[in-house]
């Protein structure tokens, strides 16, 4: 079947033992999570956990059902790239020495838009926000220097969507709630 | 004024009390002393059941629920005891088992230290349960017990671990219990969405071959009344799942048997001839489906689900309508128009004419030759006027016992449908037994089973607790020994089995037993067994060649049935 990239998110309370739960159900459908994080959301109290899978869509869409289907798990969704707003954040370490020897600094953070935030005698910190194929890139061209750290963050997006669903589901909860009192 | 303080032990059995639990089965343990000590003082309010096992426990806990609706209690220790249970939580996690399991856990200062008996109890249940809460402090309990309650109990139910660790049993708390009803991130009971009905009644009203297939969701939402309305008003077929028998009276006119692998002809043909198939509460499990490619392809599918994730998992669906289905159905009733199929559910006929012929009779009624399971498992079944609760193991003994004991009331079945948990029967009969006392209780196991959880004839001992045992033994592990004979070149790898004497062993506990070796001696034996309200083991030597039929064989076409070993429907 077509696999392609899903980014999955679950919102869901501050509990202990959420990432496990939510990870098992990736296990058991032997998924592998390209990558992963978890904040805090817009809404206070709840977690936000953002997941990307390589899968096909009747697997993904099976996958989101369970997870939402978790007690504390508030929703869950999936999306396909065109339909977020999505960005990583990658680091990497260079010897300041051969950074120095090399004159093309300035061209290779200009160009890429890097960040440079730390600098001393050993070493330099780079940092580039961007899709997994722009951090790459900067990765690939910084290795022809010598890169002696690289680290790519977990991906976080947000929806093009103009309907917020969590909070819509909150407030039909909220209304449940009071309805009982009654 | 500050209100007084109680343990956390005593706060742990105020919340149990306050949640109407009034049996629970347990055994004590290291890390769980306290709250053990604690009981010792409210004997006359919460009966415990001295089991022998942890996994004895849970089983319990599960036949206590199924048969009495409410949620099932066990407690014990920390590490072994926990993983003991493990079985019998993901056994009520696919079977939707509401089971609060309280386990005991090492001082949270010592959580992570591989302490003596400490074990991940977290990280071991969380996916096999519906929940699970480790309570570190005593001023959780009542909040952690509330909603374990709640959660176990409501919208699909299913089995919740509590692990309570030895600080929080001794540490002071104030106590104030309030019931759970509200958690904001579950909806256990999802809004009708009025289109879903609408969508459902169309398909059923311009239905020529309707067929409905009942599960245990309608016995989970006391939904029984509301599907055979529908089903008299539409005048729909019924057929059941394993764990849906018993939701309608096997004497119904429209209903026609069991689903799945070793069930009726009718409903497993008829699945593939209807042309609108209504699925109420049932998860279209691969042992009902056979091959999914050629199942019910014909026909329109309409599925009642109170859990969303249900939906499509295994069948696609053409109407989808989610909700608990004693609402749903009662909406669904308003909908549809009264109708007959008297052609269509006149065509079961020949089914069951073949299938009595071919099976039913020689397995229930032979003349000669060793005794079979079938004809002991519908004896008994008449004996008890088709009023007692069923119990099965699982194999051979299981299917016997689904395809011929008779229904006359609903939650009469206990199973381990899901996951096929073999030893799962005696302590799931105790359970049940406790639950209705005053039902009989008839478990059929066979010799494989029953010894994997034959520790608890002490719990019968020590209880003196009803069980009618009725052991099929063939001294083979028999389900096993008829795939090997019917697909395996009659290879007979390890299920012959070198077998105690029964009956010593059941006079050995105290309890009356007999063997019975002839077709003469049965009725009397089983006269014997139902003559009191006494537990008994009626150890039957039935023949060892014994087949289930007919059979669906396993990934196969559900309307591809073997009448035996070599004929075919």
């Amino acid at each position: 079947m077509d696999k392609k990239l899903y980014t999955v998110t679950a919102y869901s309370e501050n509990q202990v033992g959420l990432l496990n739960q939510i990870a098992t159900i990736f296990t058991r459908r032997r998924l592998n999570i390209e990558s992963l994080s978890v904040s805090a959301s817009a809404i206070e109290g709840v977690h936000k956990f953002t997941i990307t899978t390589y899968s096909d869509e009747e697997t993904v869409s099976k996958l989101v059902k369970q997870i939402e289907k978790k007690v504390d798990v508030l929703r869950s969704f999936y999306y396909l790239d065109d339909e977020i707003i999505y960005q990583e954040v990658a680091l990497y370490k260079v010897p300041t020495k051969k950074l120095m020897e090399d004159n093309r600094i300035e061209e290779i953070v200009r160009s890429h838009s890097a960040r440079i935030l730390e600098v001393n005698n050993d070493f330099t910190v780079i940092e580039k926000s961007g899709h997994s194929d722009e951090t790459q890139r900067l990765f690939e061209e910084l290795s022809k220097i010598e890169v002696r750290q690289f680290v790519r963050s977990g991906r976080v997006a947000i929806t093009k969507s103009t309907v917020e669903h969590v909070s819509i589901f909150l407030q039909q909860q909220e209304d449940r709630r009071l309805g009982m009192r009654d | 004024m500050s209100k007084q303080k109680i343990s956390g032990s005593d706060a742990l059995i105020l919340s149990l009390l306050e949640e109407g639990v009034t049996t629970i089965f347990g055994y004590p343990g290291g890390q769980i002393i306290p709250v053990f000590d604690r009981l010792y003082d409210y004997k006359d309010k919460l009966h415990h059941v001295l089991v022998r096992h942890e996994q004895g426990a849970t089983h319990s806990a599960q036949g206590y629920a199924r048969v009495s609706g409410k949620v099932g209690v066990a407690l014990f220790t920390s590490g072994p005891a926990a993983t003991n249970a493990i079985t019998g939580l993901a056994d009520a996690m696919m079977d939707s088992t509401p089971i609060v399991v309280i386990t005991g856990q090492v001082p949270s200062h010592m959580l992570g230290t591989d302490a003596f008996q400490e074990t991940d109890v977290m990280g071991i249940t969380l996916p096999i349960t519906k929940w699970a809460y480790q309570i570190r402090r005593p001023e959780e309990i009542a909040g952690a017990v509330a909603r374990a309650f709640y959660i176990a109990r409501t919208g699909r139910p299913g089995p919740v671990v509590l692990d309570l660790t030895k600080d929080a049993q001794v540490g002071l708390t104030e106590f104030e219990y309030k019931k759970c009803d509200y958690i904001r991130s579950y909806v256990p009971v999802p809004k009708i969405e009025r289109q879903d009905i609408i969508n459902a009644a169309e398909l059923i009203n311009t239905a020529k071959k309707p067929l409905m297939l009942v599960g245990q969701g309608v016995v989970l939402s006391n939904a029984e009344k509301e599907i055979i309305a529908v089903a008299e008003k539409a005048g729909i077929p019924m057929a059941v799942t394993l764990l849906g028998l018993s939701a309608i009276p096997s004497g119904h006119p429209l209903y026609k048997g069991m689903l799945g692998m070793h069930g009726n002809i009718g409903p497993n043909i008829k699945t593939n001839q209807c042309d609108v198939l209504i699925a109420v509460g049932m998860r279209f499990d691969d042992r009902v489906t056979g091959d999914l490619k050629s199942y019910a392809t014909q026909a329109k599918i309409i599925h009642f689900d109170i859990d969303a994730s249900e939906f499509n998992k295994n069948v696609k669906a053409d109407v989808t309508v989610l909700g608990d289905a004693k609402q749903t159905l009662a909406a669904l009733f308003d909908e549809i128009k009264e109708n007959s199929y008297k052609e269509w559910v006149d065509s079961f006929a020949p089914c069951e004419q073949a299938e009595s012929e071919k099976v039913i009779m020689p397995e229930i009624s032979p003349k000669s030759g060793l005794l079979k399971m079938g004809e002991v498992v519908r004896k008994v079944s008449e004996a008890s006027g088709n009023k007692a609760v069923l119990v099965t193991d699982v194999g051979q003994n299981q299917m016997f016992g689904a395809r011929y004991f008779k229904f006359t009331q609903t939650r009469s079945v206990v199973t381990s449908g899901g996951l096929g948990t073999m030893g799962f029967g005696l302590p799931a009969a105790i359970g049940a037994k406790f639950a209705a006392p005053d039902r009989t209780v008839c478990l059929f196991c066979g010799d494989g089973g029953l010894q994997m959880t034959i520790q608890e004839l002490g719990t019968i001992l020590e209880t003196g607790v009803g069980v009618k045992i009725i052991l099929l033994n063939n001294n083979y592990l028999g389900m096993v020994r008829q795939w090997q004979q019917l697909f395996f070149h009659e290879r007979y790898s390890e299920t012959v089995m070198v077998n105690p004497d029964f009956v010593m062993l059941a006079s050995a506990y105290g309890i009356k037993s007999r063997r019975v070796e002839m077709r003469e001696d049965l009725d009397d034996a089983i006269a014997e067994m139902l003559s009191d309200d006494a537990p008994f083991l009626l150890d039957v030597c039935v023949e060892e060649a014994g087949l289930v039929f007919p059979m669906v064989p396993a990934g196969g076409c559900v309307s591809d049935i073997m009448l035996n070993p070599s004929e075919k429907y």
